[in-house]
């Protein structure tokens, strides 16, 4: 079977023709920002920089970044480029107060991130003769409509089943014989648990291709996934800031996600210093939307730790590559899928009367994640009752579950037992090995 | 009414022993001794001979622990003696939420036990009108 594209002329554009691309839209995006949104014309204002000084993509390091505080100072509105009547979408990340991020889409934006997905989809070699099966969440988040729309554009028969309700999966799966299951890999990987103690082996199971994203997996997970499903296992990147999944995608060389550049324009800084460093080099992903209009971002700083590679696929497509993240250039953790902030638990339990002395540990037990909160008890919350001391738990794990949208195991543990490193508590242990 | 103490202990091999090296180390005799526990996390309450002292030794070893009031009894070590006395409670209307005993010392026939109720003033003052005499913290020291 040959390599399969969605919109081959723009997947396999020569890299020469691609630039001039980018720099026209670039152009254009800026000047939409400039007239459009203040917040961001002040930043640039404050730079020096006006769209003049923007005529290729080689002027883009001259543009302010744009980081997840900016985003929440402008919250909820202020970063929007056009009117409120022309969008018809939002979708927003799980994370709460102060760290959601909320996102606007105008008809034109939800298109062309539903093209990404499309890209996606027939780049595991699936067509309209597929039966997709949707078990990413869908709502707010962005992965079940990411990859509904994708899937519809290319005309497969579409499973809108969303998470959850294990057993009726399985058997829309095998009723239906779903040939593409997009989900996260954790739930990819259980799925397939289920089915293989259900008797159902990998010859059994119709499934022939999976999209799997929104959490880190390991190489060794997709082995184990595409061994117990008899499926080949394809890996998926993006962000609700940039429109959701179908940002970078894996093609069938498997060796790194191209990114849809001409969409987006991806660079790679150093995250203390902000300066952009050589092709190859390891550093943060930054990304700059060229034609989005309802949520135009520009070098929106991702934290992710990555590095890009823009040698020539065996597939032939001429988009960069992008590594899987090897990291982040801040504390945020992916928990399930679900962005986690230590400061989010520090402020459910500073509310809850507990103090600040907690510790996050996070492992992976048959490829799913464990989440455990381990507080120190103080003499203020410490009764002789029980009962009292239980309830006040549960309050903490509903607490956190409402900040979170996760669950946690939360573990009381004696005074001044968190580990400290030079007077400094080690607030997470993530024994995940991805 | 006496003073029990209650000791937040983390559910890991050793906590207890941890506790117990420290009245050892510091010459605390335990009077009476109860362990309370869930999956997460356990509570020692006890009942010993200097209490502040105790409360003294285990903060500084960085144990949570809290004094709480209970009542004491001293009765006879026979068939009866616990069903008499839990009589008087029900007499009283005295709700009970936890309680444990102790056996007396060597050359005694006495068994103590102890009471947490939920008031433990007025249950007191119910008991003592029902005859019972309730030990004070000067009896437990002697024992």
């Amino acid at each position: 079977m040959g390599e399969r594209y969605y919109q081959e002329d723009i997947e396999c554009m020569p890299r020469e023709k691609l630039r001039e691309l980018q720099s026209e839209k670039l152009k254009k995006q800026v000047q939409h920002v400039w007239d459009h949104v203040p917040y961001y014309r002040k930043k640039m204002e404050e730079k020096g920089v006006s769209p003049a000084d923007i005529q290729s993509i080689d002027d883009l390091h001259k543009l302010p970044f744009l980081s997840k505080a900016d985003l929440r100072d402008s919250y909820p509105y202020g970063l929007m480029g056009v009117d409120k009547k022309d969008c018809v979408r939002i979708h927003s990340t799980s994370g709460t107060t102060g760290k959601r991020v909320m996102a606007f889409y105008t008809q034109h934006d939800v298109d062309l991130w539903e093209d990404c997905c499309a890209r996606a989809i027939m780049a595991t070699g699936a067509t309209a003769e597929d039966v997709c099966h949707v078990a990413y969440g869908y709502g707010l988040f962005t992965g079940g409509a990411g990859l509904h729309g994708g899937s519809h554009k290319v005309g497969c028969l579409t499973v809108p089943i969303s998470s959850g309700n294990t057993d009726r999966q399985i058997m829309f799966i095998n009723d239906l014989s779903a040939t593409l299951l997009c989900c996260t890999p954790s739930y990819a990987a259980y799925l397939a648990e289920r089915m293989n103690e259900m008797g159902y082996g990998p010859d059994d199971i119709p499934l022939k291709y999976g999209i799997f994203g929104a959490e880190a997996w390991s190489e060794e997970m997709r082995q184990d996934i595409q061994k117990k499903m008899g499926i080949k296992a394809y890996d998926i990147y993006g962000l609700t800031e940039l429109s959701g999944p179908g940002v970078a995608f894996e093609c069938s060389a498997q060796k790194g996600m191209h990114i849809n550049e001409d969409h987006f324009i991806a660079e790679i800084i150093d995250p203390d210093t902000g300066e952009v460093l050589p092709d190859g080099s390891e550093g943060e992903l930054v990304f700059t939307s060229l034609d989005k209009e309802a949520f135009p971002v520009l070098r929106y700083r991702t934290r992710d730790i990555c590095k890009l590679n823009y040698e020539k696929c065996s597939c032939g497509r001429t988009h960069v590559r992008m590594a899987k993240p090897m990291g982040r250039s801040d504390d945020m953790l992916i928990i399930r899928g679900v962005n986690v902030f230590p400061s989010q638990i520090e402020t459910v339990l500073l509310n809850h009367g507990y103090g600040a002395n907690y510790q996050i540990i996070v492992d992976r037990v048959n490829n799913t994640d464990t989440f455990e909160v381990r507080v120190e008890m103080t003499p203020e919350m410490f009764t002789d009752n029980i009962g009292e001391i239980e309830a006040r738990q549960k309050d903490l794990t509903d607490g956190l579950k409402a900040m979170l949208g996760i669950k946690a195991k939360v573990t009381l543990v004696a005074p001044k037992s968190i580990t400290r490193s030079e007077g400094k508590a080690v607030r997470v242990i993530d024994n995940r090995k991805i | 009414m006496i003073n029990q103490i209650s000791v937040f202990l983390e559910n890991k091999p050793g906590t207890l022993n941890e506790m117990t090296a420290i009245f050892a180390e510091n010459k605390i005799d335990i009077r009476a001794f109860s362990l309370a526990e869930t999956k997460d996390f356990g509570i020692a309450r006890l009942i010993v001979d200097d209490g502040y002292e105790a409360m003294n030794v285990l903060k500084e070893a960085d144990f949570v622990a809290n004094f709480s009031p209970v009542l004491a009894f001293a009765i006879p070590d026979e068939p009866g003696g616990l069903n008499h006395l839990l009589q008087k409670f029900t007499d009283a209307k005295v709700n009970i939420e936890y309680m444990y005993a102790s056996l007396g010392g060597k050359d005694s026939d006495s068994a103590y036990m102890i009471f947490r109720v939920s008031d433990t003033k007025q249950s007191e003052a119910a008991l003592i009108a029902q005859g019972l005499k309730p030990l004070s913290q000067d009896d437990i020291s002697e024992i």
